[in-house]
């Protein structure tokens, strides 16, 4: 009896482990079984680099919202990164343990706090603002990339400031004994040797970036055609799924599908650059 | 005794005044402007989380009214309480479906698995992969597979099982440390004193490991609570107290996109946000407290 109870809950833990495989295939199956009929109908060339998107016409064309969100994604990346990756060094090698303890657990906050709370306040604060100082509709592609950078800011900070603590301290003892200063042992000893942990941080700012759905449609505009340049409305991939799927019928509800079948491409693709990167630090 | 004595003296050598550090950086001015743009940047991300928070609070907490609290949602009172049970629901049912999986995966990888196995790389690698994508793609599947090939439709249901996929890898990556740092002899001395390996992962590994996993399932209700995008198309958006599991429900944070997107309603919506957020900043808490205090434990 008790050998029996001991199988039966090895299976149960056993089938438990499984279920996240299951659930990454089942995602996989559903996303591609409904979305590549679509991109077949519409046809792969049209589909990816058309830059008409009119759904009324039977135009599909999705590249003017890839470039929406890789140019909204490197806006935040030019944003985000420095500043994160500055702060991380202040966190890790500047700051005084006292205000440590209020700085961390306030950047922790900042990673919890929901993208609708920054999308509203983008909406409420940054979207007049730009309209201010810019002279035209504060919905931009500018205001999408600032809002995005400050919501990176805490995985780079995170995973930055892991990686360089984890710089052995000789690294910058020896720096220092060599008469460098502070600053300088710090920026081109300790900061180098951690290049790829920062790497990986800078990636997976790059996902959160890219997928970010609500905080971007609340501020970016969404207009459906090329982007403008910067002070003008951008559509991303993921606005383009919220935006329309409400009403969406037919081919245009497959031809949204497909548009989340290509967005998830991108982030396997990042996933893997991630964990590629990632093995590197390890060995 | 000798040896403090060194420490005082190291210290004393290398405490430096200000007037020290100035004379350096008159000497270097690129580490003084290296050291300028470290705080400068540190003062600008605390700059932006801290006019957030204000901001937030200071437009919002004038608006709370009792009217935001009423029992049934009217477009006249914008009531959040609906919005607010059916959260809890929400939170509660989801956590029903991911702890249990989430945490028998992460004894699963801990206890059971040889470590070399190919099973487990296979796991990690899913269960990164679960991590990484973007919540409009949960959004998107759950509507696919649990809405309309399931059936479930536009309901508690779907939304639950959709949010229990999402947080799935942070409750088992949580538990999996959890159970890591649990001390081999707690194991040995279990089965010294004959227990089977089932009693022993019941009643020895996972009670010492509870608050570690429980700070992982506040994180996990920290995220359910603050998705959208996930459940747009699968739980839907009627602002009433879900009936059952099958009803159509807005959670807080959707109603909250809702009320900001119509735009008629700001002073509630800025209301509305200090509830989401004061929820979140607690949630956040609770859960930083737990950790601290299992690492301090062990420590």
């Amino acid at each position: 009896m008790r050998k029996f109870k001991e199988v039966l809950m090895q299976i149960v833990f056993l089938v438990s482990a499984l279920v996240s495989i299951a659930a990454v295939a089942l995602i996989c199956i559903f996303l591609f079984v409904n979305g590549i009929p679509a991109i077949r109908e519409i046809g792969f060339g049209s589909f990816t680099l058309g830059q008409i998107w009119r759904p009324s016409n039977d135009m599909y064309g999705i590249f003017s919202f890839i470039l929406g969100s890789i140019y909204v994604t490197a806006g935040a990346l030019l944003i985000g990164v420095p500043i994160g990756l500055l702060t991380a060094i202040f966190l890790a090698k500047f700051c005084p343990v006292r205000l440590y303890k209020i700085i961390k657990p306030l950047i922790n906050l900042m990673a919890g706090i929901p993208s609708v709370i920054y999308g509203f306040f983008g909406m409420c604060v940054m979207v007049p603002l730009v309209q201010k100082i810019f002279g035209v509709n504060g919905n931009t592609m500018l205001t999408a990339q600032i809002l995005l950078g400050i919501m990176i800011l805490p995985t780079i900070i995170c995973v930055a400031e892991t990686s360089i603590r984890a710089v052995p301290e000789k690294y910058y003892q020896g720096a220092v004994a060599l008469g460098a200063t502070h600053e300088r042992s710090v920026f081109l000893t300790v900061v180098p040797a951690a290049k790829s942990g920062i790497m990986a941080g800078i990636i997976l700012g790059v996902g959160r970036a890219i997928g970010e759905t609500m905080a971007v449609i609340m501020v970016a505009g969404n207009q459906e055609r090329m982007p403008q340049g910067i002070l003008k409305g951008v559509r991303t991939l993921t606005a383009n799924i919220v935006m329309e799927m409400g009403y969406a019928q037919d081919l245009h509800r497959k031809a949204l599908i497909a548009t989340g079948v290509i967005l998830f491409v991108f982030i396997l693709l990042i996933n893997l650059l991630f964990s590629i990167i990632k093995r590197k630090t390890v060995v | 005794m000798v040896k403090k004595d060194t420490k005082a003296y190291m210290e004393t050598i290398n405490r430096r005044k200000f007037a020290d550090k100035w004379a350096e950086y008159k000497k270097r001015p690129g580490s003084f402007i290296a050291m300028l743009i470290v705080y400068l940047s540190a003062a600008l991300t605390m700059l932006a989380i801290g006019f957030l928070l204000v901001y937030v609070l200071v437009k919002g907490i004038p608006n709370l009214s009792a009217d935001l609290f009423r029992w049934k949602y009217t477009s006249d009172n914008c009531s959040l309480l609906p919005a607010l049970i059916n959260t809890i629901l929400m939170t509660l049912l989801s956590l029903l479906i991911a702890a249990p999986i989430g945490i028998f995966a992460a004894v699963y990888l801990v206890e059971y698995a040889k470590t070399k196995n190919k099973l487990i790389a296979v796991v990690r690698v899913t269960a990164e992969t679960l991590t990484g994508i973007p919540s409009i793609v949960y959004g998107l599947f759950g509507m696919l597979f649990f809405t309309n090939a399931l059936g479930f439709k536009l309901s508690l249901l779907s939304g639950a099982f959709t949010l229990a996929i999402m947080v799935l890898p942070v409750i088992m990556r949580t538990t999996e440390e959890a159970l890591l740092a649990v001390p081999k002899s707690y194991r040995e001395g279990s089965f010294g004193l004959g227990a089977g390996k089932l009693r022993t992962v019941f009643k020895v590994v996972l009670p010492s490991a509870v608050p570690g996993i429980l700070s992982g399932l506040i994180l996990a209700t920290g995220r359910i609570v603050g998705e959208t995008a996930a459940l747009i198309y699968t739980a839907g958006s009627v602002a009433e107290v879900a009936k059952n599991i099958f009803s159509s429900t807005r959670t807080l944070s959707v109603h909250m996109y809702l009320l900001s997107k119509e735009g008629f309603h700001t002073n509630q919506a800025y209301a509305t946000a200090v509830v989401l957020l004061v929820l979140v900043v607690l949630i956040n808490f609770v859960s930083d407290k737990i950790a601290k205090k299992c690492t301090s434990e062990k420590g």
